[in-house]
């Protein structure tokens, strides 16, 4: 039986082989105690030599195989060594303790981990990996045990494992790594950074299962989605295999031009933005040439929790994304959960229908400090460098959209009666995801700045899908000419007030609905970061004024099948 | 004893590069050099310590004080804030 993980990506690209469990054995520390501080201080020494030599090797063998940047986190390493504060650590845990180095060694680092996992950015947390990798080698040393006692199999091999060490990563010869997929980790986590340098194709925090699986099983590793799939069947294999050497040629050629901007073939510039949900989203987006952000999903700020996020709380984490950001546009999308989500401090209750009821915008009636405190701290994080849009889901009416506009400026008002700084301007806007507000456009576009269209739920609301229902999922095509229709009317209805529309669903990453996008005038599309490379390339191929016939051919067309069948045979 | 107080630009904070240059810029001088954190209040940690350093999470934008005390402590204090006026050296 086939079965996919999915997990996050790390490092694009596709490994189709036999799966390795790399599970290096945790050696037993025994404790032993009433040592002599001064002979145990010793052995330390002698360790951080031997460890400092090991490190100069591995640096001097992976600025040769690998780069010099890559190298220099072992030059880190080496710093940590002759740090006086861990030093001084040690030496005060073997006088006070009085046990022995091993164990001093692993005291020490624990507390430095520790210190350091318990800080908001992930760029710090990940830092405790460095600390651990150090007190591994050193412990290894002290037991006389070889720190990297593995052999990988004769042929090359796709690396499941918890989480990778830079040493583990860079011991393996990269002629026999596939790909690399681990448990644990995100986006910036060595393991991702190396694979990407070393263009392994990568997937991190993939919840695989270690007791159903065993060596030599074939897998195939999407890096580009992030996903595992063991067992494939041959037909899938067969797939895998053409997609594998049509995509490498591929993606080298799309990073090679993924900065630059998507201008049509009659020059017009198109704006290419990400979807995010994170400050390690906004970095990795930012190398996959995304020109800012047109979805930032607040929610994760909101789940598995037993309260509110505080003001402060959320303002941390929007300044840090608004500074990565710098100058260019970060859409950020207020709060949009609803019933089909537990979150015990709001108060939900079940619901036979939580797309249709009480969720986002609706539950600021009743709920106004929820929204009014998401605007504060979206106004306190902004510097006046950043280009905030605020944009608010789920919208039905112009009444909520009033009712919003008037809680935004009286956020702003306290923070201006409180001398908090404010940035001059932000932009103000709505989902267009409720057919009612794609119908009467013409209208809201008075009361915002800018749209932007949710096509996976304008979809569901247009089509009557419950998009999570497999027995109905698959009518659930953005290429219905209803729904083509809606999303035309919608950015019809902006310019007629001149005001701008983004697209923000699965279907802004899509080639083949890009001439239609594009057609239809939509301003700005916003997608998964993986996407950008690929659909900036798609666009620099197509003509504003021939998308035009196009979109207007299209919308006129019986059935989805139809749509799709036309715009396949223009490729 | 000099005091200064610095808000960090580079965009990684005091991690990675910045923080080792800072450290190793630190160390190369005979005196006392503390550092904090004044956006998350942390408490003063020696300078001269790369994993301490790390520890106060200086993010871009973040607020620190350096307090320098005894010999060379005027020079180490300059040097130091002539790094972080030069934006670590990657301006």
């Amino acid at each position: 039986m086939s079965k996919v993980y999915q997990g996050i990506s790390a490092s694009t690209g596709l490994a189709i082989g036999p799966v390795w469990l790399y599970r290096p054995a945790t050696i037993q520390i025994v404790r032993k105690n009433n040592c002599d501080p001064s002979i145990e201080w010793q052995r330390c020494q002698s360790a951080l030599a031997k460890a400092n030599e090991q490190l100069e090797q591995l640096h001097q063998r992976t600025s040769e195989t690998i780069g010099a940047a890559e190298a220099e986190i072992f030059e880190a390493h080496q710093m940590i060594l002759s740090d006086p504060d861990f030093l001084e650590t040690i030496q005060t845990n073997l006088n006070t303790q009085t046990y022995n180095a091993e164990i001093a060694i692993q005291d020490s680092v624990n507390t430095y981990a520790n210190m350091l996992l318990a800080l908001d950015s992930t760029y710090f947390q990940e830092r405790a990996q460095d600390v651990l990798d150090i007190g591994h080698r050193l412990i290894h040393i002290l037991m006389g045990v070889p720190t990297d006692s593995f052999e990988l199999p004769e042929k090359p091999v796709i690396i499941l494992a918890e989480d990778l060490s830079p040493s583990d990563t860079v011991q393996f010869p990269r002629n026999k790594i596939l790909g690399i997929c681990t448990q644990k980790g995100g986006p910036t986590s060595h393991t991702a950074i190396l694979s990407r340098s070393l263009g392994v194709p990568a997937a991190v925090s993939v919840p695989f299962d270690w007791e159903t699986i065993q060596n030599g099983q074939m897998a195939i590793l999407d890096g580009a989605v992030g996903s595992l799939l063991l067992n494939p069947s041959p037909d899938q294999q067969k797939t895998a295999n053409q997609r594998q050497t049509a995509q490498q040629t591929e993606w080298e050629h799309l990073l090679k031009h993924a900065a630059e901007p998507a201008n049509t073939s009659d020059g017009k510039t198109i704006e290419v933005v990400a979807n995010i949900g994170s400050a390690d989203d906004a970095r990795h987006a930012l190398t996959l040439g995304a020109e800012g952000v047109g979805l930032l999903r607040t929610e994760f700020l909101y789940l598995n929790r037993e309260s509110m996020p505080t003001e402060a709380e959320q303002t941390q984490v929007y300044r840090e994304i608004f500074e990565i950001m710098g100058n260019r546009p970060v859409v950020v999308r207020t709060l949009d959960i609803g019933g089909d989500k537990a979150v015990p401090y709001i108060g939900f209750e079940e619901e036979a229908n939580p797309f249709l009821g009480w969720r986002a915008i609706r539950m600021a009636d009743n709920q106004p400090d929820l929204l009014r405190i998401q605007f504060r701290a979206l106004l306190r994080a902004a510097s006046a460098e950043t280009d905030l849009r605020i944009m608010i889901p789920m919208i039905s009416n112009a009444d909520e959209i009033k009712m919003a506009r008037n809680l935004l400026n009286q956020a702003k008002q306290e923070l201006q009666n409180e001398k908090i700084d404010t940035p001059e301007t932000v932009q103000f806007g709505i989902m267009v995801e409720i057919p009612a507000a794609a119908i009467q456009a013409r209208e809201l576009a008075d009361l915002v700045d800018f749209f932007s269209i949710g096509t996976n739920d304008l979809t569901q609301y247009a089509l009557a899908v419950d998009r999570t229902n497999e027995r109905v999922a698959h009518l659930a095509s953005p290429f219905h000419p209803a729904v083509l229709r809606l999303i035309r009317m919608t950015i019809e209805g902006a310019h007629v007030k001149g005001k701008w529309v983004g697209l923000c669903g699965e279907m802004a990453g899509d080639p083949l609905a890009a001439p239609v996008l594009l057609g239809l005038g939509l301003d700005e599309f916003s997608m998964a970061a993986s996407s950008i490379p690929g659909l900036k390339e798609t666009i620099r191929q197509l003509d504003s004024q021939q998308c035009k016939d196009v979109a207007n051919t299209v919308c006129e067309l019986l059935t989805a099948q139809d749509v799709k069948a036309y715009l396949q045979k223009l490729l | 004893m000099p005091v200064k107080e610095f808000t960090i630009q580079h965009e990684v904070g005091l991690h990675a590069r910045p923080a080792s240059k800072f450290v190793q810029l630190a160390a190369s001088f005979p005196c006392d050099i503390k550092i904090c954190n004044l956006t998350t209040d942390s408490k003063m940690v020696n300078a001269k310590s790369v994993l301490s350093v790390l520890t106060l999470g200086v993010n871009q934008g973040h607020q620190i004080r350096i307090e320098t005390n005894g010999e060379k402590a005027e020079e180490a204090a300059e040097a130091l804030a002539q790094l972080i006026a030069d934006n670590f050296g990657e301006k």
